[in-house]
């Protein structure tokens, strides 16, 4: 029996009476692209923190592969290959977008402890940073500041600072969102294109992407997966489309 | 839009942003003027380059880590007493006592910034408030070790390398403190210019993406704290051997608020801006100090008020964007 | 050994509410708006002044003062709020703060300018003065006029804040500024008033400061430490924290002072720093 690269059981979450997350057990297989979907207010991004470790669950377990991560830190999960992007761009304002993933790199590679060489003298890192950067079209910006990047390109710089730390599994937060269309299509080939060694899980709203590339949807609503199936299935399903597709609140 | 000056080859672009530009040699060059321009003042220029240190120390975790202390003056004023000490029991050495004090004050941040890391905000600048109250009351009522309100007395320096003797010209006070300025000032150059600078800037940035990137910044707080703790405490330690004398207010809140002062009238985070805001300060100051003190606080905070509201990057920003809209003019 | 303890207590609690009245208000404005104003004593300073002017220049009663007091503070601090502080409320920490301790030093030099730098004289009239016996303790009449007074506005505030409509949207907007915005509470306007009041309370409590500890030029400065700790150890925007945090650093000084004269005020900023490192947030904060 193959284990998944990422797997929850048990999962839950509340604030005093307002219940987050309940009862949530995942598993998502090596390789393989999962999308979450559900309402404003499901619990989708809340699901995440919680698998990062930016949030402290009540009860329940967290494996990576084979070993329990419910204990880690957030940036030891990180240096064991789970890594997260954020649904609202959090990026450093002032670094360029080569120094970001170049500091991305270098913490990964153990560099960014050392404060007696210089930064260019780490050849490999910024090589390494520099062809991330181009396998994502962003090469051309990459000396610039980043608040100066537009929108899309900031999307796409928070792919890029997520892909540096190499990881085996990779949650992305709404990484369309508010994208124009214009822009969309370069973020489309960009997933498509991830490695296959990656598994992904990924939180949208735009069923485009998500028909699109998932292998596999799960729905949550209020804190609880509603259910799980090919986008086949949830597509036919009406329980899905009650609660989401059809009768729901948008914004 | 592509600037003219946006290099193909990433390494060569990397390089160019830590190049020494011709502005900062003319003003290591212009540093060596006092002697010949002002030999009067070299007790002052002494002054000047120790606060400068204690300014550039500050930056490091203000300026690059973004942690806002109001008790920096703990670490200036711990070195600073225990140069003096050292001194004072019978070896007046200055290099190895400079160093001896260095460490003792490295030590004291060390073990404060296990707390630092602990916390943000209004209870971060509190409690860095508070320890440096805390030690400045320790040192008051510690008069026998630290001779309270009259200070410490009995310091005898001996000659620096054996043969030049701290006396009231400064001469001698001056070329040391400047050289050992310049040293640490490499030092923070090269810290800057690091990976682990890159790592600081990161956590000021934006602190929420550093763990999301695999940052552990905690330690690198930690690192820096350490690191500023130690410079710090050199600067309070070539006070002590400079003056020959230690007194109270150098732990005291009024010095760590001044340095705060002077590090945003340069602007943080520029590496010359505390040198900056030292100079003009520290001058400022000795011209007004015949006139009424209360006249000084009423310039600076004005000056204040004014830096806040116009020039929200110190001096050195606002220089440095009057540079870059002269640029795209041309 | 007990009449003493007494008398420490009853003093450190008049203390203590001082402390109270001077620092409520910018406890709830900066859990309100997060918005620093480290001049909040130069607007007590300032009442502390008018009423110093008005009683012995213009030979006012010293309670009519009073209310002048905290008028004149919280018109000052509208100016203030109107012209600078409002386009630095999405400033940093650091740039509020800048930007009001420069405040601070120009206020205490133009105190010391007009007032010069001596201690200012009051004239309490007779009926303050002096002490009465209660159950066997010798009591201040002034110190219990305090008391007073700290109550009834710690009264009139619970009131206000549970029972008004205003009072529910000052309590929205502490809670959560987004919410309440979206809510249609105009914020800014909730704000600009809260921090009038507790300008105004500020210069009130300036004003009664004059008996208890004196009032120079400095006083800006000197009160600023001890109502940052009364509002970092209470918890921002918490009048309940407030006051238990003033009560408490009132009766340690007190304490200390008496008992252990040769510690200063080590005391207190040892109980600051270990109850900021075991509650960060404040006594009563949130977050």
């Amino acid at each position: 029996m193959s284990t998944s690269a990422l797997s929850t059981r048990g999962l839950d979450k509340s604030f005093g009476s307002l219940v987050v997350a309940s009862d949530i057990a995942l598993d998502l297989p090596p390789g393989e692209r999962y999308a979450l979907i559900g309402p404003n207010g499901a619990g989708k991004t809340t699901l995440i923190n919680l698998i990062t470790g930016m949030l402290k669950p009540d009860k329940g377990q967290i494996f990576l592969g084979e070993s329990e991560i419910t204990a880690l830190r957030p940036e030891e999960r990180v240096k064991c290959g789970l890594v997260r992007t954020f649904q609202i761009n959090t990026l450093f304002p002032h670094l360029s977008a080569l120094e970001a993933v170049a500091l991305a790199v270098c913490e990964r590679r153990g560099y960014a402890g050392s404060w007696w060489r210089k930064l260019p003298a780490y050849a490999d890192a910024v090589e390494e940073a520099y062809a991330i950067l181009q396998s994502l079209r962003l090469a051309a910006s990459c000396y610039r500041p980043t608040y100066e990047l537009a929108y899309g390109q900031q999307r796409l710089l928070e792919i890029a600072l997520a892909l540096a730390t190499k990881p085996k599994v990779l949650l992305l937060d709404e990484p369309a969102a508010g994208v124009p269309q214009q822009e969309s299509a370069e973020l489309f080939s960009v997933i498509a294109n991830l490695s296959q060694e990656i598994a992904v899980l990924f939180i949208e709203h735009d069923m485009n992407v998500v028909f699109r590339f998932a292998h596999r949807i799960i729905v949550m609503v209020g804190g609880r997966i509603l259910l799980q199936g090919t986008p086949k299935e949830i597509a036919a399903d009406a329980r899905v489309r009650e609660v989401y597709l059809g009768g729901a609140r948008h914004g | 839009m592509v600037t003219s000056s946006a290099v193909a080859e990433p390494q060569r672009y990397l390089e160019a942003q830590i190049r020494w530009r011709p502005v900062e040699i003319a003003f290591w060059l212009a540093t060596l003027l006092p002697f010949v321009l002002t030999p009067n003042y070299l007790v002052l220029a002494s002054q000047i380059a120790i606060t400068a240190l204690f300014a550039l120390s500050l930056d490091l975790i203000l300026g690059y880590a973004g942690i806002v202390s109001l008790g920096h003056a703990a670490y200036f004023g711990f070195a600073s007493y225990t140069a003096g000490l050292t001194a004072r029991w019978g070896w007046g050495e200055p290099l190895t006592g400079l160093v001896i004090a260095a460490a003792a004050a490295g030590v004291l941040g060390y073990l404060t910034s296990f707390i630092i890391v602990r916390f943000r905000h209004l209870a971060l600048i509190m409690i860095t408030l508070g320890l440096g109250l805390l030690l400045a009351e320790a040192a008051n009522s510690a008069s026998w070790l630290t001779g309270g309100a009259d200070g410490l007395q009995g310091v005898r320096m001996w000659k620096l390398f054996g043969v030049f003797q701290f006396d009231l010209y400064g001469t001698t006070a001056y070329t040391y403190s400047l050289a050992i300025l310049f040293v640490f000032f490499l030092v923070a150059r090269r810290l800057i210019n690091s990976p682990f600078g890159l790592a600081l800037r990161g956590i000021r940035e934006n602190a929420i993406r550093m763990p999301a990137i695999g940052a552990p910044s905690p330690a690198h707080i930690r690192k820096v704290y350490t690191i500023a703790a130690v410079m710090a405490g050199v600067a309070g330690a070539l006070l002590a051997q400079t003056t020959e004398t230690v007194s109270l207010e150098t732990l005291s809140f009024q010095r760590s608020a001044d340095v705060l002062v002077i590090l945003i009238l340069g602007g943080a985070g520029r590496l010359y801006g505390g040198l900056v805001g030292a100079i003009i300060y520290m001058v400022a100051r000795d011209q007004f100090s015949g006139i009424n003190p209360q006249y000084w606080y009423f310039w600076i905070g004005t000056l204040l008020v004014a830096v806040v509201m116009f020039l929200p990057n110190g001096i050195l920003g606002g220089a440095a964007r009057l540079v870059r809209s002269g640029r795209s003019r041309a | 050994m007990i009449a003493s303890a007494f008398g420490v207590l009853f003093d450190g609690f008049a203390y203590g509410m001082l402390l109270f009245i001077l620092s409520v208000g910018l406890s709830v404005t900066l859990g309100m708006m997060n918005f620093v104003n480290l001049a909040h004593c130069s607007f007590a300073m300032l009442g502390g002044f008018v009423t110093v002017t008005l009683t012995n220049e213009l030979g006012w009663p010293f309670l009519a003062s009073l209310p002048l007091a905290f008028l004149s503070a919280a018109l000052v601090s509208v100016a203030f709020e109107r012209v600078l502080y409002r386009r630095l409320y999405r400033a940093s920490d650091l740039d509020q703060c800048l930007l009001t301790i420069g405040i601070v030093f120009v206020s205490v030099a133009v105190a010391a300018y007009i007032y010069g730098t001596i201690q200012q004289p009051v004239n309490l009239p007779s009926y303050l003065r002096g002490s009465v016996s209660v159950w066997g303790q010798s009591l201040g009449v002034y110190r219990l006029f305090l008391i007073g007074v700290s109550i009834v506005i710690t009264a009139v505030l619970v009131a206000a804040l549970e029972y008004t409509r205003f009072g529910a949207k000052v309590r929205a907007a502490v809670d959560n500024q987004r919410m309440a915005r979206g809510l249609g509470i105009d914020v800014d306007r909730v704000f600009a008033v809260t921090f009038a009041l507790g300008s105004g309370l500020a210069g009130l409590g300036g004003a009664l400061a004059i008996e208890i500890v004196g009032l120079d030029h400095a006083f800006a400065f000197t009160y600023l430490i001890y109502v940052l700790i009364v509002v970092a150890v209470g918890g921002l925007g918490s009048i309940a924290g407030s006051f238990v945090a003033a009560s408490l650093l009132g009766i340690s000084d007190m304490a200390g002072k008496y008992y252990f004269p040769e510690l200063g005020a080590f005391l207190i900023y040892f109980v600051m720093v270990a109850l900021l490192m075991w509650r960060p947030v404040g006594l009563f904060g949130r977050r």
